[in-house]
């Protein structure tokens, strides 16, 4: 599982890299569904077997058809990869570096200083449901209400 | 965490069954569709013409395979594998008698959802990469298509994941030793099979590939093997959309003790595939807007209906 944990991470961080630094659109998508795949094999090594399945099902399967379904619809063509070309430029590169790297060295002294305990512990279909429609069962609801207004506007919006 | 490899063996023994079936389909879709519109089929190649499958090979393998200049190389050629890969993926979780199946695992239907969802993404880059205005046409219409009866394809599910308490597939099997699930769900099957023929776009739900509007659809632009994956690829779905309505609704390898499960489990998935050929040779295609319609406004509110329904009488019989 720690052998699956980490190709998994690593094929992250390569697709992501690769999704910020491509400049066809359709490339990067790709490389975005890649990206949340291996995180869903994160969630899987780590336990998680459920949360891994709605990482497939929800975000590389639908959310990002949808996105797809947008660069379609736009016909974004060879200005647009020339125009990304251009705006590549090294120096834009410095300020999101300099963050990422303060955060990468708080993560590591965080990890070398705490003791804490990374067995995973598996967590299955029930106990989730349990824990949802349960103690937080408040929340779901808000959430669903949040989507049904989405879905009416959508519906408006399509409407006119 | 249940999770049970096969050995090497069996694995190896589904993966080459399932391909091969799946290729042998072409010749009996053809056959059967010629019985049934009264004319013989392929019958030259081979006794009753089974060697035309062997023969459709040797063409599609020696075919030039040509990447169109203008096409995006990286998409093009990544589009047709996915078809193949994702389905033969969901094949794993599928069991297909006691002791007989790839993984035993407490995700399946979900896996089996997943590896659907993401089936879209071969359809939709095929279409986008060929740079040419069918297959863009037929891509969008994919997309939209396959996204749409996704959704009710998972709701119809959830009424025998309820009743068998489980995601299991091999648990869902076992739990219809009583009683099929096709009597307490029948909506449930009838909008999974839908979904299913509209998933797997086969006729008469083929608007993707509507030959007589837009040429040959996503494919247009595809020849030699990566059109015979698309085409092999369809097949596959049909084999799987067969055996997954086998062990949701109908038992699966469950039967009188006559035959050995395994021989059950076929003898239905073989019903179920020569019902798509014959739907394909009995119902027209509708008309684009029709299907989003009827999905959207007929089977997303039933599929609803029969979820609550299904919890009630469930909720019912516990005696609450």
């Amino acid at each position: 599982m720690i052998f699956l944990f980490y190709t998994a991470a690593i094929v992250a961080l390569i697709a992501t890299i690769a999704v910020i630094i491509s400049t066809n659109v359709v490339h990067a998508l790709v490389y975005l569904i890649i990206s949340l795949l291996s995180v869903a094999v994160i969630f899987f090594a780590l336990g998680a077997p459920f949360a891994a399945m709605l990482e497939a099902i929800v975000y590389a399967g639908a959310i990002m058809v949808l996105f797809l379904f947008v660069m379609m619809m736009l016909n974004l063509g060879q200005t647009t990869q020339d125009e990304e070309k251009e705006w590549m430029q090294p120096r834009l590169w410095i300020g999101p570096v300099t963050l990422v790297a303060l955060l990468l060295v708080q993560m590591t002294n965080v990890l070398l200083t705490q003791d804490v305990d990374l067995r995973p512990i598996e967590v299955g279909v029930l106990e989730i449901s349990v824990l949802l429609f349960g103690p937080w069962l408040l929340a779901v609801e808000l959430a669903s209400m949040l989507l049904l207004a989405g879905l009416v506007a959508a519906y408006h919006l399509a409407k006119k | 965490m249940r999770f049970e490899v096969g050995s090497a063996l069996s694995i190896g023994a589904i993966l080459f069954t399932v391909i091969i079936v799946a290729a042998m389909l072409i010749w009996v879709e053809r056959r059967l569709l010629g019985l049934w519109q009264e004319r013989l089929g392929p019958n030259r190649v081979g006794p009753f013409g089974l060697l035309q499958v062997v023969a459709d090979m040797i063409k599609i393998f020696t075919k030039e395979d040509w990447v169109p200049p203008f096409a995006d190389k990286f998409s093009f050629i990544l589009a047709p594998p996915i078809i193949m890969v994702v389905i033969l993926l969901s094949f794993s979780v599928i069991p297909f008698a006691p002791g007989v199946g790839v993984i035993d695992s407490d995700i399946g239907v979900l896996f089996v959802l997943a590896m659907a969802s993401l089936g879209a993404y071969s359809v939709m880059l095929g279409g986008l990469s060929s740079n040419n205005k069918y297959a863009l046409l037929g891509s969008l219409r994919a997309a939209a298509q396959m996204v749409s009866y996704e959704v009710f394809m998972g709701i119809s599910l959830l009424g025998v994941v309820a009743l068998a308490g489980s995601f299991n597939l091999r648990e869902i099997v076992l739990a219809q030793s009583d009683g099929w699930f096709i009597i307490p769900q029948f909506v449930g099957f009838v909008i999974f099979l839908i979904a299913g023929i509209a998933e797997s776009h086969r006729l008469p739900f083929d608007i993707p590939e509507a030959e007589q509007e837009i040429v040959a659809g996503y494919h247009t632009e595809y020849s030699g093997m990566k059109f015979g994956m698309f085409f092999v690829g369809e097949y596959l779905g049909v084999v799987l959309v067969s055996s997954l309505l086998v062990v949701l609704f109908f038992g699966g390898w469950l039967g009188p003790g006559f035959f050995p499960p395994i021989v059950w489990f076929v003898l239905k998935t073989a019903f179920f595939i020569a019902l798509f050929i014959l739907l394909r040779a009995a119902i027209p295609r509708p008309r684009y807007d029709q299907l989003m319609n009827y999905g959207w406004l007929f089977l997303l509110p039933l599929s609803l209906l029969n979820l609550v329904l299904t919890g009630a009488y469930i909720l019912w019989q516990e005696g609450i």
